[in-house]
């Protein structure tokens, strides 16, 4: 017996279950849930009552008329920062914690990098009486020191993750390992649209409120759909949220900003970027064919950013089959732009955007004409949990 | 020398070994101290970068493996430098073959006289254009079974699996374990298949080896135990360990035999 048809778990020719069989079974219930309760009006019910009573649904889609002004044409921001928790994390944990309560779990596993979807998951943790594991990378740990008290004040434990480069690529294998075996009672939340199928499915779909919310909303302010939509990349979760609403318009660029770290380069163990749709190649990462960084021999490289939400070598399956058939176009904003990106939102508009968000706000300053005449950034957290880094980074010293 | 031929002696003792650790000269003289000692095949890890099912002890194993200068090309001189009497066995993630080309991996495998691969992150809904390149090279792509394996489900993996088929003992990673699971002898019963089946993940002592073999599998697959030893400099311990799971297993094969026999008389 197949677990499933092969061609209903990929995106072209990306995506598929390159994991365990000791996962395929999970994997298979899991799918299988999330596809009835999706449908299930109560299911839905819960989930519509939790993003609107406790994460603060709909975020606000604010024309920022200043950064309008700067680059001569109508710049809308999609608040994600505004959401509880302080970025898009919310809505998929609160979705996935749903299900897994549905399925009978009692606990939640999670990988976080940065430590926005570690924190979003101890929320719902809290939230829903589910008990809460986060796998951090040890050097992640020490660059989010805040994140990591925030995820145990809300009762979860944080567990660092000591194998590989440390970071947030071997905190999902360290998750993987984790689920492969506890998934009779646990959950694995995973945290962006990467993975084995279902997830990328899953995740893209419970992320996709961002992208209804804002296609009504522009509609709405502009009688007209917008000439581009941009998101920053890291595994593309808020990215495909947001792009998900604009598919079928297909005079609608959809602009796939990803990091540029300190250049384009590669060393024998590091990149310089985290840039895969940009520069990767087809491979296998976390369960799913997708484009990755990686050495000649199939070894995963570490990837760069200042912003380490966009930190990984590896990308959501559909983004890449969206890039290869020409739908979404691939772009790269630097540590620069970004930080060009993060300070003048903040001085423009008031807003400080989160490092990751803050790339494709630097990509609209650098290349406006790319953007055509509407265009709606997808702001998708806000910058506090960043003030460290960027003060470290302006050689003042952390906090 | 096929799978096939080496399970017609059964059972058997699979042993795996990271390649390159501590060297990849080492390697080659630690898999044929293996075979020497006993070990029916030797399992030979190609170590990657995100080996997700293994445990701390072969992760570790990898990540030196790797820095001392593992990659695939030396896997491939280190493989065909090993000329023992028993079957070599690949075993390592899907990402490293892709990369390389399956048909030239499948290639580079028989050229350099391994016989088998073992892909632990490639289930068979995935494994089809690797299964074609690997029967192109006369090579045999083992598959994988694990106690959540549906029971309705076991055909289908036992169909696109050569040479035997791999039962993971327990779920979760790769290490050793004190207990050997009831749900692993449950596996060696629900798996109906003319395969051999050799039985992995958790075997550390010659006591565990010799249960799987009298539950019904045709072999005993020991890993960690193996690179914990090689990771001290152990390699009497290793040399004395494999002698005696050999020993626990023959004895247990035996012990079945006479068992089978007596109860025929009755």
């Amino acid at each position: 017996m197949k677990i499933t048809d092969a061609s209903m778990t990929r995106f072209g020719r990306f995506g598929g279950q390159f994991v365990p069989e000791t996962l395929m079974q999970p994997l298979k219930e899991l799918a299988e849930a999330y596809s009835r309760l999706k449908a299930d009006p109560q299911f839905r019910g819960e989930l519509s009552a939790l993003l609107s009573n406790y994460a603060g649904r709909p975020t606000p889609l604010y024309l920022a008329k200043s950064l309008s002004r700067e680059l001569s044409r109508k710049v809308y921001l999609k608040r994600e920062d505004l959401l509880h928790g302080g970025a898009h994390k919310l809505n998929n944990v609160l979705g996935q914690a749903l299900v897994a309560k549905a399925m009978g779990k009692t606990r939640l596993i999670a990988e976080t990098g940065a430590g926005q979807h570690g924190v979003a998951s101890a929320m719902v943790g809290a939230n829903l009486g589910l008990d809460t594991e986060v796998y951090m990378g040890e050097v992640d740990i020490e660059r989010q020191k805040m994140n990591v008290y925030r995820m145990e004040l809300l009762g979860a434990k944080v567990i660092p993750v000591r194998s590989g480069s440390r970071t947030l690529k071997d905190a999902i294998n360290e998750a993987m390992r984790d689920w492969a075996g506890s998934y009779e009672t646990t959950h694995y939340l995973m945290g962006t649209v990467a993975g084995a199928h279902p997830y990328p499915l899953m995740v893209r779909e419970l992320q996709s409120v961002i992208g209804t919310e804002a296609r009504e909303q522009i509609l709405d302010a502009e009688g007209r759909l917008p000439d581009s939509v941009a998101a920053c990349v890291g595994g593309g979760s808020n990215a495909m949220g947001i792009f998900s609403g604009f598919l079928r318009d297909e005079a609608t660029n959809l602009i796939a900003v990803e990091a540029g770290g300190r250049g384009t380069s590669s060393g024998d163990k590091i990149a310089d970027h985290g840039a895969c749709l940009n520069l990767g190649e087809d491979g296998v990462l976390h369960g799913a064919m997708t484009k990755i960084l990686q050495d000649p021999y199939g070894q995963i490289l570490e990837s760069y950013s200042l912003a380490a939400g966009l930190d990984y070598p590896g990308v959501g399956p559909e983004l890449a089959h969206l890039v290869e058939v020409g739908r979404v176009t691939p772009a790269i904003a630097d540590d620069g732009a970004a930080l060009e990106g993060f300070r003048r939102l903040s001085v423009l508009e008031g807003i400080i955007p989160a490092l990751e968000s803050a790339h494709a706000v630097g990509f609209a300053l650098k290349d406006p004409e790319a953007l055509g005449e509407i265009t709606i950034i997808n702001l998708s957290g806000r910058g506090d949990k960043d003030l460290t880094t960027v003060m470290e980074h302006e050689g003042r010293g952390g906090i | 020398m096929r799978l096939a031929e080496a399970f017609s002696r059964r059972p058997l003792l699979i042993a795996y070994i990271c390649a390159g650790d501590p060297s990849p000269g080492a390697t080659v003289e630690i898999a044929q101290l293996l075979a020497r000692s006993g070990a029916d095949v030797v399992e030979l890890g190609l170590p990657h970068s995100d080996p997700i099912a293994d445990g701390p002890v072969i992760q570790a194993a990898a990540m030196r493996a790797i820095e001392a200068g593992m990659n695939t090309d030396v896997y491939f001189d280190v493989a065909s430098k090993i000329r023992a009497e028993v079957p070599l066995v690949f075993m390592g993630y899907y990402n490293m073959i892709l990369r390389r080309g399956l048909e030239k991996f499948a290639g580079d495998c028989a050229d350099s006289g391994i016989t088998g691969l073992i892909v632990p992150d490639l289930p068979p809904e995935e494994a089809g254009p690797l299964r074609t390149a690997c029967e192109k090279a006369e090579v045999d792509l083992i598959s994988l079974v694990a106690p959540n394996t549906p029971t309705e489900r076991i055909p289908y993996i036992a169909e696109g699996s050569g040479g035997f088929l791999y039962l993971v003992a327990r779920a979760g990673v790769t290490g050793a374990r004190a207990d050997l699971q009831e749900s692993t002898k449950a596996l060696i019963e629900r798996v109906k298949t003319p395969l051999p089946k050799a039985v992995g993940f958790g075997i550390s002592t010659p006591e565990q080896a010799a249960e799987v073999i009298r539950a019904g599998a045709d072999g005993a697959i020991v890993g960690s135990v193996c690179v914990d030893l090689i990771s001290k400099g152990d390699l009497a311990g290793l040399e004395d360990l494999i002698r005696r799971m050999k020993a626990a297993i023959r004895e247990a094969k035996s012990a079945e035999k006479v068992e089978k026999m007596e109860s025929a008389r009755i």
